[in-house]
């Protein structure tokens, strides 16, 4: 038993300390704000009446330079996900026009939105979309979350801090659309805006929102934090849309793996307690 | 203590079969009744752990190629496919990621082991030296599938790797091109790499089989480093082995699990959740974190050529261990001294990881250095003077002695 316990710890502490990845250290880079989503730790599930209004905040805002590439209007309505009924759906997926395809004549078409669609790009193309920004491209939210990280610690502790807090991308997310500030001592950039959260601190995304941009269906006061936790929510789904299924099938696999596990130590030690080694 | 079993089969269609192809002999005599020394620990568990690690790439890498695409404008879609829309899709691309990194804890806890207790001393020296090889053969295969999913890191990681092969003198650019397909990475390089990864866990698979093979040759070294001299020393491989085995491999995928389901990218970079980008390179550049221990090394010499000599020789000198530890006594139970160098450079190693992952200057380029020429000295230096100046303590005369003189304790 002894050597089982120093062989396992000897393991995560070379994983510990093997999984140190290198990190932006880029000049006083600020940590994301912590707080704590609904969808952290081994239990956390996502919030769904969260993620309504965050969608609501990314549908009303954000999609007017963002794409969402990798999420369907159906997403919208599966299980784990912001579960809008699916009625609802088919009706804001008809608001949209979709274009690309071709009649039985050759002829382009246009014709609105379905259920299995992609969300559609604000812009047609990249160029498109960098002539509309001041030459910065906005990019694809779809992965954002997982793509960003938003602590900057020593190498030392960052392991261990990602490994109980995560990379921190939904932090990251949240404090980047609420932390805008006046630059210091009065600087200014043509195009660019001032934000202590965004690596090299300025950003061409002018403040997106400002506080009381939509009204929320349910009530929940529209306050700039608010509606920032609630887009980095929805963000945080759309880039693990599976994430509940995994934990929980993640559970279940443990404890079979754990009985399984125990029965055979049983095993194993009733047959080599007859022999001396 | 190889060969067939004298077993006859009381099955007639198993005695029928076995007559004609002893399949049935062979596996029962080197798998069942092989002879096994009484006294492994737990550090011996990790080959069976590797060997689960193998099957579940081969089989997980099978059904995602089912769903893959293996092209510039796609690769990265197709894995975002496989996430969201594909039936378990997630599980497999999660299970095959974090398996490359706990293939490679197993495989270095392996060498570590072997190291100890001088498992690649005689008669085992090919044995050895087929692990290496497997080993290599690892990385290859770990570093081409890292560039398949074609995000960021993907895609610069290869960049970087690639260009090493132009330090070769004079004909190093014509080598790049020739990986490349071409005159950057690009599609012809992901179309490659992709054919590479689906090949090369298959080459492995057939290393491991002689690895086997040579192992069931020598039989296992064992914690005192004692050779089997009767039957006394040994039990039969099943049940003894196989039970305990199987109860390592099921707390292993428990930590495995913890990980896939858990905290599935953990161990990988965020910054490969963005697509390839040539025309924005990220602020660092870093390999798995398997590798970074090589790429200390490699960053730690001045010269590019010079480095890449450097990181390669790390691999090769392992090759010549057998030679270099002139020792007679292989357990380093018995090697007080030896002792202490071992873990010194298990720390010197571990120290060249945390190097590898920071940026290539001031303090952490100095502690690279000095860890790389400690690499060095520890296997062409400290090993064969050990042999001469360490005084072993007195080894017991047989492992069943070993056994019986804990017993009576
Ligand atoms: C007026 C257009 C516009 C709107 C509206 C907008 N963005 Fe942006 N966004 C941009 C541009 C342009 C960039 C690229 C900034 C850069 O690279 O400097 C960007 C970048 C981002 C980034 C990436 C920052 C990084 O780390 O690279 C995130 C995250 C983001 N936006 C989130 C949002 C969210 C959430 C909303 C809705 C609340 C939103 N954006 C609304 C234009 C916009
Ligand atoms: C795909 C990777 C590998 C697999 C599947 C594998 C499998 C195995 C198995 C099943 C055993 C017997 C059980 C044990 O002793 O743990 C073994 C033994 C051994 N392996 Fe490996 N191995 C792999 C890689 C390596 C590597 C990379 C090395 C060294 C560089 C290595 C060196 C050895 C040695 C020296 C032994 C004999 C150990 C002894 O009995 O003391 N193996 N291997």
């Amino acid at each position: 038993m002894k050597t089982i316990t120093k062989m396992f710890t000897a393991l995560g502490l070379a994983v510990a300390l093997f999984a140190a990845p290198a990190h932006a250290s880029g000049g006083g880079q600020k940590n994301a704000e912590d707080y704590d989503f609904s969808f952290e730790g081994p239990f956390g599930k996502f919030d769904r009446a969260q993620l309504q209004r965050g969608w609501q905040v990314f549908k009303e805002v954000c999609s007017n330079c963002h794409s969402l590439k990798y999420i369907r209007f159906r997403n919208l309505t599966e299980p784990g996900g912001p579960e809008l009924p699916v009625e609802a759906v088919k009706k804001i997926a008809a608001e949209y026009e979709i274009s690309g395809e071709v009649n039985d004549e050759g002829e382009p078409i246009t014709r609105p939105g379905r259920l299995s669609d992609a969300i559609p790009a604000p812009y047609p193309n990249e160029q498109a979309a960098k002539a509309a920004n001041n030459n910065a491209l906005p990019p694809d939210l779809s992965l954002i979350v997982k793509a960003r990280e938003g602590w900057y610690y020593p190498w030392y502790i960052s392991p261990f801090i990602k490994l109980f807090k995560g990379n921190g991308g939904a932090e990251y997310v949240r404090s980047l659309i609420a932390g805008y500030e006046d630059p210091p001592h009065g600087e200014e950039k043509e195009g660019l805006n001032y934000n202590p959260y965004f690596p090299g601190h300025w950003i061409a995304m002018p403040p997106p929102l400002a506080g009381e941009d939509v009204e929320y269906a349910d009530g929940t006061k529209p306050t700039l934090i608010q509606e920032a936790t609630d887009v980095a929510a929805f963000l945080a789904w759309a880039s693990m849309p599976k994430m509940e299924e995994r934990k929980r099938v993640g559970l279940m696999t443990l404890l079979y793996l754990g009985v399984f596990a125990l029965l055979m130590l049983m095993v194993k030690k009733s047959l080599w307690s007859r022999v001396e080694h | 203590m190889s060969g067939h079993s004298t077993y006859e089969f009381k099955n007639p269609i198993a005695r029928w079969v076995d007559e004609r192809l002893p399949i049935l002999s062979v596996v029962r005599g080197q798998l069942v009744d092989f002879p096994t020394p009484r006294n492994l620990n737990y550090w011996w568990t990790f080959g069976g752990i590797l060997a689960t690690m193998l099957v579940i790439q081969i089989l997980t890498g099978i059904v995602l190629v089912m769903h893959f695409t293996p092209h510039t404008s796609m690769a990265f879609d197709s894995v975002e496919h496989i996430m969201r829309d594909v039936n378990w899709g997630w599980l497999l691309r999660w299970m095959h990621a974090n398996g490359a990194s706990f293939f490679f804890i197993a495989v270095y806890i392996h060498i570590f082991r072997g190291l100890y207790y001088g498992s690649y001393k005689a008669p085992r020296e090919i044995l050895w030296m087929i692990g290496v090889i497997i080993f290599i053969a690892m990385m290859a295969t770990a570093f081409m599938g890292y560039v398949l999913p074609w995000g960021q890191m993907s895609y610069w990681g290869a960049v970087v790797i690639t260009n090493l092969f132009s330090a070769i003198p004079v004909v190093g650019d014509q080598i790049v091109q020739w990986l490349w397909g071409g005159f950057s990475v690009a599609n012809p390089t992901l179309q490659r790499f992709f054919s590479l990864h689906y090949l090369l866990p298959f080459v492995l698979a057939a290393l491991v089989f002689l690895h086997v093979w040579a192992l069931h040759v020598t039989g296992n070294n064992n914690p005192d480093g004692i050779e089997v001299k009767s039957e006394q020393d040994t039990l039969p491989f099943h049940p003894y082995y196989t039970m305990k085995d199987l109860f390592a491999i099921l707390v292993f995928l428990m930590v495995y699990a913890a990980f896939v389901f858990y905290s599935p990218w953990y161990l990988g970079h965020s910054i490969n959740f963005a697509p390839a980008n040539p025309l924005s390179t990220p602020a660092h550049i870093v390999p798995e974190w398997y590798f970074l221990p090589f790429y200390a090394m490699l960053r730690a010499i001045p010269d590019k050529l010079g480095g890449v000599i450097v990181m390669f020789s790390s691999l090769i000198i392992l090759f010549f261990l057998p030679w270099l530890d002139t020792s007679k006594v292989k357990s380093l139970k018995y090697r007080p001294l030896a002792r202490q160098f071992f873990w010194l450079l298990v720390i010197v190693c571990l120290v060249l990881g945390i190097a590898g992952a920071q940026p290539a200057q001031g303090a952490w380029l100095l502690v690279a250095r000095l860890a790389t020429a400690w690499y060095f000295i520890h296997f062409l230096v400290i090993l064969p003077l050990l042999g001469f100046i360490e005084k072993p303590k007195p080894i017991p005369a047989s492992i069943s002695e070993a056994v019986l003189g804990k017993a009576k304790a």
